[in-house]
């Protein structure tokens, strides 16, 4: 991490083991976001990305380590609870209330606040974000595009005025001109707001242009970190995960890569 | 003619209590997935709350009514606590299980208590008619579905225009969003449950001057409100009003009309020829599982 920035840090885990049911899902990592930057978590189909995020958020609770939120553990606490602190989740695919309208979705972001005013303000904002949304105001969520959906459910998270703000795959199936345009808003909330943000992305090529720092996860574990320029010049994550060189006997060779980063 | 308007009203009020019962089934069953075979009960055990506050208590009907629906609300709450919140997430046969259980708890709590007599609530609306030309029409039986109108009218109000509301639905609809909201789900569900036995209770107090109370009301009802939700679709609340209203309709134009035995069997009938044509029923949503 770059030493000129003070690491005034927002959340911090630190050896989270997670389970689901009988199967370690995630053995033992540790991560911190600093304030007012952009962290990513890399990594490929069941490498434990979501249940990082899962586990923060306190929908999974984790068998083993500490989840400290602005110098506050969170680690088994409520969902609920967890939100009120200032800390929002976008899910995985959306996840709308899809016979709410757009408005209702919105407002439901909002549920934890008791200021109106700060909630029209912020409603606004959102609809200054993303302008379709607010042609969109009065229909039914399920009714809305896929890219639609995720502009929905990016604007219902920031309602909450989060402190933080956990994105899971905010780029799953959805056209590069879309991902395109919600990766600039993501930017424009992290520099406008300071806000700080946790993203999660298989696709590591915008990741890594978004975000200033990166983590790679492999099967529960955290194999490599560092700022995301470096990253991005690193030979293996040029492998595999920007396909610079064709995939060839792959499994070996990573396995074998591996290694050396324990 | 006379006769028919007659049997018309007589089956919209009968209707509106299967109606206000199915209410129930679904708001539970939205909230939770749970189908809450105890409604019934809920119903029978408010018209003992009001019995007990206005005929033994002596106590102004409006003040034991409000009692009534105050006591079955928290009841509805720690039900739900105490028998569907432990067992949730486990398969829907066991939670099934246990509310068919609450019920033949409470209908034997109940006589216990209260007795096995047919118990009767002095109300405004028992002796009044209203006459219009030559129809005479019973007070209890149009303060029924009056107090019906007004129900739906506020829950309406209740779901669309507030936030809790808003929120209830919003968990009805994705639980685990909901969780991401910050929306409290638990304490959500437990005012659902309170909601549901509120208005089991506004129906039991309403039904007290037709059919009188006793401990076995309850289930016979609830297996008329059964159909009557199915019949609306099932997850939708004003089908769950108008599937209500038609099996007390069908039932009363049957008994009327029809040969004796014809009036229990009808709704059913109807029941089997709606879900044969139409099988998600006449409101509910077109939304097919693919297994």
């Amino acid at each position: 991490m770059d030493a000129a920035v003070t690491p005034d840090i927002i959340l911090k885990l630190s050896n989270i083991e997670s389970y689901y049911g009988p199967i370690m899902a995630i053995r033992g990592i540790s991560l911190e976001v600093p304030r007012g930057r952009i962290v990513t978590l890399l990594g490929a189909n069941g490498a434990g990305k979501t249940t990082v995020l899962k586990t923060i958020s306190g929908i999974l609770d984790p068998q083993k380590g500490a989840i400290e939120f602005m110098g506050r553990p969170i680690q088994r606490m409520e969902a609920d609870r967890i939100v009120r602190l200032g800390l929002s989740h976008v899910p995985e695919g959306r996840e709308v209330f899809p016979f709410l309208s757009v408005r209702e979705n919105l407002m439901m972001g909002a549920y934890p606040r008791r200021d109106r005013d700060g909630v029209a303000e912020d409603i606004e904002r959102v609809y200054g974000y993303f302008p379709r949304l607010k042609e969109r105001i009065n229909q039914p969520a399920g009714q809305l595009s896929g890219g639609e959906q995720q502009m929905l459910a990016i604007g219902r998270a920031l309602m909450n005025r989060p402190t933080l703000l956990l994105l899971d795959e905010p780029s799953l199936g959805l056209s590069p001109i879309l991902v395109k345009e919600i990766f600039t808003i993501i930017r424009r909330v992290n520099e406008e707001q300071g806000m700080s943000i946790l993203l999660v992305e298989q696709n590591a090529k915008v990741a890594l242009e978004t975000a200033h720092y990166g983590y790679v996860l492999e099967i529960g574990r955290i194999v490599m970190n560092d700022s995301c320029d470096r990253l991005m010049h690193s030979q293996d994550i040029q492998e595999f995960y920007l396909g610079a060189k064709e995939a060839g006997a792959r499994g070996e060779r990573r396995w074998k890569k591996k290694k050396t980063w324990r | 003619m006379l006769d028919f308007v007659q049997q018309l009203v007589s089956g919209v009020a009968l209707g509106c209590v299967y109606g206000l019962i199915a209410l129930g089934f679904v708001l539970v069953y939205k909230a939770t997935e749970v189908v809450n075979f105890a409604q019934g009960d809920l119903m029978m055990l408010g018209g003992f709350f009001a019995f007990t506050f206005i005929g033994m208590m002596g106590l102004n009907y409006w003040v034991g009514f409000a009692g009534a629906v105050a006591a079955m609300a928290l009841f509805g709450m720690v039900a739900e606590r105490v028998v569907v919140r432990p067992i949730l997430g486990y398969p829907q046969f066991s939670i099934i299980m246990a509310t068919i259980g609450l019920g033949y708890f409470l209908r034997s709590i109940a006589g216990m208590i209260w007795g096995t007599d047919d118990l009767k609530i002095e109300t405004p609306f028992s002796q009044g008619v209203l006459r219009v030309g030559s129809l005479v029409l019973a007070h209890d039986k149009l303060s029924v579905i009056a107090a019906t109108v007004i129900l739906c009218t506020l829950l309406w109000l209740f779901f669309n225009k507030t936030t809790l509301g808003t929120a209830m639905r919003a968990s009805s609809e994705n639980m685990l969003a909901a969780y991401y909201m910050g929306i409290p789900v638990k304490r959500v569900v437990s005012i659902v449950w309170a909601i549901s036995a509120a208005v089991a209770t506004c129906a039991g107090v309403l039904l007290a001057p037709i059919t009188f109370i006793h401990s076995n009301v309850g289930l016979a009802l609830g297996l008329k409100a059964f159909p009557a939700a199915v019949l609306g679709g099932f997850g939708s609340i004003p089908g769950a009003v108008v599937g209500g209203v038609l099996i007390g309709v069908i039932e009363s134009m049957a008994g009327f009309y029809l040969a004796e035995g014809w009036k229990d069997v009808a709704p059913y009938i109807v029941l089997l020829a709606v879900l044969l044509l139409k099988p998600e029923g006449l409101f509910g949503l077109h939304v097919r599982k693919k297994v």
